[in-house]
Parts: structure tokens; sequence; C-alpha cells
């Protein structure tokens, strides 16, 4: 169902209106997308984190151009730039605080929006598209994520971008010349600083407009929904507006709640003391962490110890981490199965919720020191990342049994609520609400 | 499927209560130490929690002992004079402790820098012209600056205590292990562990065994303008609160922020949720 369908549904009816509209459709395309646009009605919480990301979006950007208006890209001032948007900028706590955490938040967000993917299958015919568009975002957010927590220059932010960029001289031959190249040097420094900040700056609006092309994307196709099933008559929509906005909002508030939480009461939290102590390239703290978004990909880099023919361990795990990120983008093709959602899947539901206990157990060892029994447990969790996407989902979809699926939306929607009024719960039914 | 899900459970148990025994045996046969060798005492700070305040007396004994132990060695430099007013001071008071500093200023018309008295937007001077010179006085090692140490330093707190102090709100780590590092100094060296020269056994450190700072604080180490008792405990504490509020002269303000902040945003959600059953009233989903 495209918005084409419901052309025609835009009615003007100021005078300003109609004048615009003749000229330029845009508040009929916003009509068109965001009021009448139609969704199933059977969808859960676990399709709000969408609209909540386009709201960490926005977030991440307002106050990251008010924060680049005091911030001072140089070695020698970043440091204490960022600490007089601290002490002095009126506010400027509070702006730091939101966009540190922010980056956290967005990403928490990104990546309960994926596994909600992963679950209900929205990466499948014909969303294969729309689920490439989502890993572009993902890697633009690692992207920005990286470089911005190189700019407030202290330990953490330099020496992460050491190892981190230090990867690079894994490739053979053209290694060293990446290196210097992405550096603008031998070592990370002042050109690596200032054009971090250019980038960081840059990397945003790159995502808001893959962002537009994600949504677009969607609005061709329409949402899947937690049946898996296509949308095939109108009783099994509902309109943008009032429903789903109301739905989201609320979602966002809570979301939003949480947020606040960790602004105002536990700032520093999910940061790194060590971030507070100004870069030194003289002195290398204890243990040299990513911030957590990283933590499963660091994992994986560091469970590479062996070496596998001509590929040395360091190459091998720099190929190991950028796969990992990689294997997602084909995630259309390696799924064989012909049932989309994972409620009517019991296999896939299994490996699906290991794969989340996976994903959770490298990055709780991505924080560890690389040695002993945390590599095992690693080496472990790594064969299972790319068994799941390589091996198992490949082979689920040919000897899977589903279980049965319903006839439509509206009959699984009149299923469950049927249930409901018979176990007793008249006074939430339907009919008999103001 | 209940029988995979069973067998799967048990892998998953065994694994669990393996690991623990896997670590112990790692670290019988290397004897890893980690640092710190103690974890840092817990102390009930007036800034802790959602409704924290800073208590202005003991900032203000802090600060004295800043000035007349620390300052000798350690450098303050994020925090000006003028931000003194928040401890309490008035304008005046705060004029007349920037007057008992020296800062340098410069160039002059014949183009030499020259030194002045501090004044009110002046920052505290370091004790020494740059690293080198800090480093040559301490042993090589060079006295950081305390402006952010309060948020510097922080212990792993380890599972589970990681997932409580999300809903505690623990975020005293800093000052915790600055009382436990100033009071910590032991005499007695345990006979496994070596101390090298020059160095002071300290099992509060937390980047090894024994630091290049001296003991600073013995107790009676400055008098104290409100009759204070200045025992170690009571200096150590008074000046880990400053240093936190060094590093976080805002804490008040946000928590207060916050609190509005929440009551407003708890009451927004539950509004969003009674109109969001409102309008999905109307129709089966």
């Amino acid at each position: 169902m495209s918005t084409l369908e419901h052309h025609g549904t835009y009615t003007p009816t100021s005078g300003i209106g109609k004048w615009i509209d003749a000229r330029m459709p845009l508040p009929r395309l916003m009509y068109d997308s965001f009021v009448a646009y139609p969704v199933p009605r059977n969808l859960n919480y676990a399709y709000t984190f969408g609209g909540i990301l386009s709201l960490m979006l926005v977030s991440q950007i307002l106050t990251g151009i008010v924060l680049a208006m005091h911030y001072v890209s140089s070695t020698e001032l970043a440091f204490s730039s960022v600490e007089g948007i601290m002490r002095d900028v009126n506010s400027g706590w509070l702006l730091r605080y939101m966009h540190a955490n922010g980056a956290s938040f967005f990403f928490v967000a990104v990546y309960l929006h994926i596994f909600r993917g992963m679950y209900y299958g929205s990466y499948k015919a014909p969303r294969e598209l729309l689920w490439i568009l989502g890993c572009i975002i993902y890697l633009l957010m690692m992207a920005t994520g990286f470089m911005g927590y190189v700019l407030p220059w202290g330990q953490m932010s330099f020496w992460g971008a050491t190892v981190i960029t230090g990867f690079f001289t894994a490739f053979p031959l053209v290694g060293e010349w990446i290196q210097q190249f992405l550096l603008g040097g031998y070592a990370v420094g002042e050109p690596t600083l200032n054009r971090f900040f250019s980038l960081h700056y840059l990397l945003p609006f790159m995502i808001a407009g893959v962002v537009v092309l994600h949504v677009w994307a969607l609005h061709v196709t329409g949402q899947t929904n937690p049946t898996g099933i296509e949308v095939k008559s109108k009783t099994d929509t509902l309109a943008f507006t009032p429903y789903a906005t109301i739905k989201d909002a609320f979602a966002m508030m809570v979301f939003f709640a949480i947020f606040a939480y960790f602004i105002f009461y536990i700032p520093n939290y999910l940061g790194h003391p060590d971030n507070y102590t100004e870069a030194n390239p003289l002195v290398t703290p204890a243990h040299i962490v990513p911030e957590w978004y990283f933590l499963p990909f660091y994992a994986i880099l560091r469970a590479i110890t062996f070496n596998i023919g001509p590929i040395d361990s360091k190459l091998g795990g720099v190929l190991a981490m950028f796969g990992s990120i990689a294997v997602l983008f084909v995630l259309p093709w390696l799924d064989t199965s012909k049932v989309r959602s994972a409620v009517y899947r019991p296999w896939y539901k299994l490996f699906f919720w290991i794969f989340v206990a996976d994903a959770v157990l490298l990055g709780w060892l991505g924080a560890k020191p690389a040695e002993g029994v945390y590599t095992t447990l690693a080496q472990i969790g790594t064969a299972y990342y790319f068994g799941f996407f390589l091996i198992i989902l490949p082979l689920l979809g040919l000897i899977e049994t589903p279980r049965r699926l319903p006839n439509s939306i509206t009959e699984a929607v009149l299923e469950k609520n049927g249930a409901q009024q018979v176990s007793g719960t008249a006074a939430a039914s339907p009919e008999t609400r103001g | 499927m209940k029988n995979i899900i069973a067998k799967i459970g048990a892998a998953a148990l065994a694994l669990t209560l393996a690991i623990p025994g896997a670590l112990g045996a790692e670290e019988e046969a290397e004897h890893t130490v980690h640092y710190p060798m103690h974890k840092p005492h817990e102390l009930d700070w007036s800034f802790a929690g959602p409704f924290g305040k800073y208590d202005k007396a003991q900032l203000q004994r802090g600060l004295k002992v800043y000035a007349n132990v620390c300052a000798a060695c350690h450098s303050l430099e994020l925090v000006a004079f003028r931000n003194l007013e928040e401890l309490g001071y008035t304008e005046e008071q705060v004029k007349a402790f920037a007057a008992n500093y020296e800062v340098e200023d410069g160039p002059n018309q014949d183009g030499e820098m020259f030194t002045r008295t501090a004044i009110a937007s002046d920052y505290f001077p370091s004790p020494y012209e740059n690293a080198n010179q800090a480093a040559a006085s301490n042993n090589g090692a060079v006295p950081p600056d305390l402006s952010l140490i309060a948020k510097a330093r922080g212990v792993e707190r380890g599972f589970p205590l990681f997932v409580f102090d999300i809903f505690t709100q623990y975020a005293e780590g800093g000052p915790d292990y600055i009382y436990s590092l100033l009071t910590g100094y032991e005499d007695e060296v345990p006979a496994h562990v070596e101390v090298q020269d020059g160095l002071y056994y300290n099992p509060y450190f937390i980047s090894g065994a024994a630091l290049a700072m001296a003991p600073p604080l013995y107790g009676d180490d400055v008098e104290f303008d409100d009759g204070t008792p200045a025992t170690i405990e009571q200096e150590a504490q008074d000046v880990a609160a400053f240093l936190m509020w060094a590093a976080e002269p805002h804490l008040v303000e946000r928590k207060e922020m916050g609190f509005r902040v929440m009551i407003f945003l708890v009451l927004f959600s539950a509004f969003l949720y009674i109109a969001k059953r409102q309008v999905w009233s109307r129709v089966e989903h």
C-alpha cells in the first residue's frame, strides 16, 4: 500500500492552504505521510523506536550545534573549552550532558530498533532496501559517535582514537598509507582532531538524509507487524494520526524520562573517569576501552588471536570486526524462511534470544582485559555471532516447521480480543468504553 | 523443543558455574593483583542522592585544606577566584582571598611579562611553571591538576553493584576514592609487596601498590575557622567534598532541575497514556 493510493484525501480548506498546495505540495506530503498514512492496527511498542530515534537525532543535532559554538577543536584548547562549556556557558552543563548521554541513548534506541527488525523479519522482501538503508544509518552513527568521543580530548578520546586508527595498519601494503591519510600525520594529533570535528558536524546531516530515504522506503512498502503477514484490506490498518501519533508520543515521553534520569542524576555513569584527564600521548591508560555501544565489536576484534594462513591475527581481527557489521547488510538474503515473524518460528525465536544474550556477553567481554578465559569466551561468542547469520539462518528456513499463520491481521486482532473477552475482562472490551 | 531448551539451559548453567572457578585458577597461577588493593570506603556525602546539596561550611574547610596543604604541589587551574562566592563568601572576601596570590600577566608596554596580585577573575595559579618543573620537584611524577580529580577517579564497582548504582544514583566514587587515598597510607608494608625508593605504600591507590605522593595529611594540618577539630578524617572528607565542588560546581542546580523535569515527564507520560487509551478505545487492536 503506497502513499499514491491516498493521493486526494488531503483537501486544504484555508486560502493559504490551497495556495501552497497548488505551488508546492509539501503540506500534502506531510499529510499523506503522517496523518492519513495507514499503519497496521496490531503494532506493539517495539515499533515506537523509529519515532524515538528521530527525536534523538534532532536532540543531538540541536545540542551539538550549540555546543559547537563554544567548542574549540585544537589540542591545546579542546579539553578546557569543554570545561568552559560545563562551567561558564549558560546551561552548558545541561547541553553537554544531554549530548553525551544522548549519544548513548541514541544507541540504546537503535539496538532495540534493530533487534525488533530481526525478531519480526522486517528485513525480508520487499523491505531489503529499507533494511540496508538502516544499516547505512547505523554505520554513519558509529562513525559519528567515534569521532564525537575524540573531541573532548581526554585520555580515552586520544587513546581510543589511537587504537581504532591503528587498525588500518593491519591491511598489507596500503595499511600505513591509509592510516596516515586518515590521521593527517604519523599519530593522532592536531590535524586528526580538527578533521574529526569537521566530519562529526557533517555526518549527522548525512544521517538525516539517509533517514529521509529510510522513511520513504518504509512508506512505499508499509510497516511490517507482529504477525508478519502483509496488510490485505482496510480493516487491517488505522490512520497514522491519531493512533500511531499518540502511541509514539507516549513512548517518546517514557524514553525521554529515562534519558532525563541519566542526564540529571547519573550523567557520568555511562562514561569513563579517564576521559576527565586531559589527553597525554606519553601516558597510556591501564585499560583502553571504547564506549559501551562499541564493546561487542571490540570483543570480536580481540577474539581473533590466531593466524589463518596468510592472514595474521591482527588483520584477522580487523576483518572479523568489519565483517560482523557487513554481515548485517546481507541479512535479507541469508534468512531463507518464507515466514517473516519470529512469533510463528519457534526455533528461530530460540536462536534469536541466544543471539541477544550473545551480543550482551560480547559487550561485557569487550570491557574485560583480553586474556585467559575472557578470550576463550569471546571466541565462542564470535563463533556464535557469525554462526547465527551464516549457518543457522540459511538452514533454519529450510528445515523449520512454522506455526500456523493467521489469515490476516484483522483475524489475528479479533482472535486476540476474542480470547480477552472470554477470559472475563468485560470492563476493558471496546463496546463498553465510554 | 523443551528438551533443547533444557539442554541449553544446563550448558549455560555449567558455563556460569565454571567461569569463577577458571578465573580463580588464573589468579592463583599468575598472582595478578588488582589495584586498588582495597576498595574505597563509602561515606555519606551531603551532595549524594537526588536532593543532595553541598555543605558550604564543609566546602570552606575543604578550600582551606587545599590552599594550605595541597596547593603547594597541585594546581586548580579550572577554578577562578570568583567561583568561590558559591562557597558563601562575599565579593570583598573573594577579592581579599585572591589578593594573597600572584599571577603572571603581560606583556607590558616594554614587552616584558610581569607578576601582579590576583583579582577575582583570575584562576588559581599553578605552583609550577610547567610540567617538567613539576616532575623535577616530585620524583619524576607530575602532581595532577585537581580541578576534575573527583570525576577523573573511579574504582570499578563490579556486578551486581553497577546495576544497583543506577537506582541508588551512586556518583560519589571520586570523593570516596580521594578520602580513602588520603587516609589510607600505611607504615607497615606487607611482606609480598615491593615498594620502590621514593614511593609510599597505599593500598587504596588505583594504579599500583605505592605512589609518589608522600602522605599529605596527618591531622591538625590546618586550623578550621569554624572550630571543627581538624582530624585527618575530617580534613580528608572536607577536601574531597571541596574537590567534588571544584569538579562539578553545578551539581545542586542539576539535581534541582532534574526533580522538576522528572515530575513533569512522569505526569506528562501519564497524561499521554490516558490519551492513548482513550484514542485506542474506539478500535479493536
